[in-house]
């Protein structure tokens, strides 16, 4: 029989505000433990919450841009359960009316486009961090996390393989890092996400019986994650064994998932509303100026790059993967305009380099600038593409411009004279068949020639001499 | 001639701005009162009298400076449970003995503003659960008038000190009737105001839909001078609602000729006790005699407010007190076998049995599969109850209703019957569901010589209107004139 998995996922992005959720500490990450807290966030007796408008804000945009529905009137509900990085022993979350609901997204996958459904964005706040002693019975809590607004992104169970789970992550993230609202670092925690899963014979519409993964703290770790669960669910139900519903968690070790609390046990959660906090009432207004403030999102900007630059869709889809790298080609482009060779050049020599020093393209100690006059040294034949890779590497290392480099490393142009009209006759010598096709009007082979004598000289030659010297000689003949 | 500890804060308001005394001399007379009588009543749960000396000395140099603000230099005590910083706030529980907040409370910071001369921090039922001040760790206060009798609760303690002169003006807080109880039972005045009138900012929350600070006093004009400190929006609290705040004394000679007030007939036809009863009647003859015309009306959904109430209430208390759990301030069970064992223990041992009651109740109706029969059913009723309010208020200025069924009680003799305690809030909890402003002033004493007290409430943020109508009363009597003996 013929499984298939239905997965549903669980996203929980740290939002890029200056202060915290319901209070005015900083979110800053890195502090020494506990030094960004304060009465609020450390859930002392008597204090109260006030919401972060920006928190809100930037909530709106992300549903806005994953085409879900703002309920106008929405509010908060605490959710209830004991944990020491909880200090106030309940977190502020939404629950009945979340503020937004039903959207989408889109994800290309290698059967073509698909699209998820969301079944709700909200609001809430994040936790604290236990850090367990490795040597003594002890646990420390550090509660600078504590209170970090946070938007919880839920799937509808859309999504059928690993794989597609991978595409919707990529696109989820890549939308919020291009609002700028988050900055989907996976390792540090700022996007987080957990799963459920479950499997069913092809052709069936009951939902078999679900586990729910946590720990996966990389894309790859996703993917792997499911990928075993799967199989394992698969395994159990062809041996006539029963699948149990729990929460497991992934080994990046060992790249397998392990029980780690059945749901029977499960929390209660008397989720109530928030006195403390009014209901939200977010006024159409605000909705249609956030969404006059949307930029330009990847699945967009990628169609544009194919229309506008002809470029592929895959390049155009790498290009858009960050709204800054696509920043940095459209500018590349703006002064260059070969859209497929800056492409090429930023895929394959730009990426290499920046993934290699683990530098991000913010940080690139080229600037587009610089990049578009190497390609158009490159373009005119001024130096040959070998050259101009040794001149890229100094450039990255260096920040130099290209001409500085070339000079430095006698990598300057040829341009005397005589050398050149030496070199030029000794090509048209050798290709005398060319020549004769050239003057019988084949003009279009001047290229040829230039090229040859580039190639004699390792595109050092001075191309604008050398066009002047080889017509001069053609001339002659 | 009188002790300066029996004057009001307006009298002794004005003998300051006269000279006629000082802060320090009004601070210490009321710090001498405190040693003869606290240990016959336990008003206190802390008092700080150097501190208090030293803020009257910074009080007087203020007046001196002419930097004085209308209630600078006046003795006050607040509640227990609002955050004063660096000094002990316990809630008068267990769990939260030792605790001394890194903060100050909006109201706190607002006295301090004030120039107000803080004694410390009165009795209170434990977590502000319960009518008689009995629930706290530290012991019950004594009723002032007779020290056999429970003074009311929860903010006895406030309501106490003012009726002994161990505070001229006093703070509380009231969430089913916390401070109109005890000023009913002590024989002074006290008003709720309006839900969302004062920043609850700092105030240890027991059920935060409900709960609500305001000022206790020997009479109508301290009240207003309290108001015009405490109340006005605070950024620090949502639920804390913008506008315009009156200059409350100005209401304090406005003739009530020509108002009308009504009579909730759910209200009266529950009345038994017979010194109650007259003492109403008694008050409608004052005000008829003042100019003003009565309505009967009907607040159908009232008899739901109590069982609504220890819905709503308990809920919310399940949920605020859950940050009680031994790992970061306050009580910690001595021995515990891992984690949860230690949250178990520290909140078995630091915790007493009404608040254990209460966080139980909240929790199990909240529970999945009880939230809809319970909470959000009695959420239904509060609507309900606050629009028949409002309805009423179309066809009066303001509510008279008693305070409580009857005068104050025996200490422990409502103690092991849970439900007769509760039901000694039955007027008072009504007005909490709708938010309104309520007032309790002294109307009569019972044929034992205990205070009786009564209750007006008027429309939300109509608290003007309490201080007009409770003035114009103690203009006719003297019921808030007598003083108990001690």
């Amino acid at each position: 029989m013929d499984y298939e998995a239905v997965i549903g996922l669980e996203i929980h992005a740290q939002l890029l505000t200056d202060s915290k959720a319901f209070c005015s500490c900083t979110t800053r990450f890195g502090a020494e433990p506990n030094s960004n807290t304060c009465p609020i966030c450390l859930g002392m007796p008597g204090v109260l919450p006030v919401l972060n408008r920006k928190a809100l804000e930037f909530t709106v945009k992300m549903a806005l841009a994953c085409n879900c529905r703002i309920n106008e009137f929405n509010r908060f509900a605490r959710k209830n359960y004991y944990y020491p990085d909880l200090p106030k022993n309940y977190q502020i979350s939404q629950y009945e009316l979340p503020i937004s609901e039903n959207g989408f997204v889109e994800i290309e996958t290698s059967q073509g486009k698909r699209r998820i459904g969301l079944t709700r964005i909200h609001m809430e706040e994040d936790a604290g961090k236990l850090i367990h002693d490795e040597t003594k019975p002890v646990s420390y809590v550090d509660l600078n996390r504590t209170g970090v607004p946070l938007i919880e992104i839920v799937s509808e169970p859309d999504i059928r393989s690993p794989e597609e789970a991978g595409a919707f992550l990529r696109e989820l993230r890549a939308v919020l890092v291009y609002l700028g609202i988050c900055d989907g670092n996976m390792e540090e925690g700022s996007f987080r996400c957990d799963a459920n899963v479950s499997v069913r014979p092809k052709g069936e519409q009951a939902l078999g019986i679900k586990t729910e993964l946590k720990n996966m703290n990389s894309f790859r770790f996703v993917e792997r994650g499911l990928q075993f669960e799967i199989d394992r669910q698969i395994e159990l139900l062809k041996a006539g064994e029963r699948i149990v519903q729990e929460t497991r968690l992934f080994d990046s070790a060992t790249g397998t998932t392990a029980s780690m609390r059945s749901k029977e046990y499960a929390h209660d959660y008397r989720y109530f509303p928030d006195p403390d906090l009014l209901p939200i009432r977010v006024e159409p207004a605000l909705v249609e100026r956030l969404r006059s403030e949307l930029p330009e999102l990847p699945t967009e900007k990628k169609l544009r790059f194919v229309n506008e630059f002809g470029i592929p869709a895959y390049d155009a889809g790498v290009l858009t993967a960050s709204r800054e790298l696509a920043l940095y080609f459209e500018e590349t482009v703006k002064l260059f305009p070969k859209p497929k060779m800056v492409s090429n050049w930023i895929m394959t020599e730009l990426m290499r380099r920046l993934k290699g020093e683990e530098h991000g393209i913010d940080s690139c100690p080229i600037s587009a600038e610089q990049l578009a006059a190497l390609l158009r040294l490159v373009d005119e034949g001024s130096i040959s593409g070998k050259i101009a890779k040794t001149v890229f590497d100094e450039m990255f290392d260096t920040g130099k411009d290209s001409s500085a480099i070339i000079e430095e490393k006698g990598l300057v142009q040829i341009s005397d004279q005589g050398e050149l009209v030496e070199i030029a006759r000794k090509v048209l010598e050798d290709n005398p068949s060319e020549v004769e096709k050239y003057l019988e009007g084949k003009t279009k082979l001047m290229g040829f020639f230039v090229g040859q004598v580039m190639k004699v000289t390792q595109g050092k030659a001075n191309p604008a001499m050398v066009n002047q010297i080889l017509m001069e000689e053609l001339k002659k003949r | 001639m009188l002790a300066l500890y029996e004057y009001t804060a307006g009298r002794l308001a004005e003998m300051l701005r006269t000279k006629e005394t000082s802060s320090v001399e009004i601070t210490r007379s009321v710090l001498e009162r405190i040693d003869a009588v606290e240990e016959k009543l336990r008003c206190y749960v802390t008092v700080s009298p150097e501190e208090a000396v030293k803020m009257a000395e910074e009080a007087d140099r203020r007046l001196a400076a002419g930097d004085g603000k209308p209630l600078t230099g006046i003795p006050i005590a607040i509640k227990d449970n609002m955050c004063w910083k660096g000094h002990r706030t316990t809630c008068a529980s267990k769990i939260l003995h030792n605790f001394h907040p890194p903060y100050d409370s909006t109201v706190v910071r607002l006295l301090k503003e004030e120039g107000i001369v803080i004694l410390g921090s009165a009795n209170m039922d434990e977590f502000a659960m319960g009518s008689s001040t009995e629930t706290s760790h530290w012991g019950p206060t004594r009723n002032p008038w007779n020290v056999e009798m429970i003074p009311g609760g929860s903010s006895g303690g406030s309501a106490a000190a003012v009726a002994a002169g161990e505070a001229v003006v006093t703070l509380g807080s009231d969430t089913g009737g916390s401070i109109r109880l005890p000023a009913a039972f002590c024989g002074v005045s006290g008003m709720k105001p309006t839900y969302g009138a004062v920043s609850r900012y700092g105030l240890v929350a027991y059920a935060s839909s409900l709960d609500q600070i305001g000022p206790i006093a020997r009479d109508a004009r301290d009240i207003a001078l309290l108001l015009n400190i405490i109340c006005g929006h605070d950024p620090k609290d949502s639920t804390s609602v913008p506008r315009d705040y009156p200059n409350f004394s100005n209401s304090l000679d406005k003739p009530v000729k020509g108002m009308k007030i009504g009579l909730p007939r759910e209200f009266f036809d529950k009345l038994e006790d017979p010194d109650v009863n007259r003492v109403m009647k008694d008050a409608r003859q004052i005000y008829r005699s003042l100019g003003v015309s009565f309505v009967d009306l009907s607040l159908p959904h009232l008899d739901y407010a109590l069982a609504a109430y220890y819905i709503i209430a308990p809920s919310e208390a399940s949920s605020n007190l859950a940050r009680y759990d031994g790992v970061k301030y306050g009580f910690r069970a001595e021995n515990f076998d891992g984690m949860i064992d230690m949250y178990c223990r520290s909140r078995a041992e630091g915790f007493g049995a009404e608040v254990k009651r209460r966080i139980m109740l909240g929790t199990y109706a909240l529970s999945s599969g009880y939230y809809d029969a319970y909470y959000l059913k009695a959420a239904k009723i509060r609507t309900l109850i606050t629009n028949d309010f409002r309805k009423a208020f179309e066809e009066c200025d303001a509510i008279l209703c008693p305070t409580a069924p009857s005068p104050p009680f025996r200490i422990g003799e409502k103690m092991d019957d849970p439900i007769q305690m509760y039901l000694t809030d039955v007027f008072t909890i009504p007005v909490n569901m709708a938010g309104l402003p309520g007032m309790a002033i002294p109307g009569g004493f019972s044929s034992d010589g205990l205070p009786i007290g009564i209750q007006l409430v008027a429309s939300h943020f109509e608290e003007a209107r309490l201080v007009q109508l409770s003035s114009a009363f103690q203009k006719e009597t003297d019921h808030h004139l007598k003083r108990p003996s001690l």
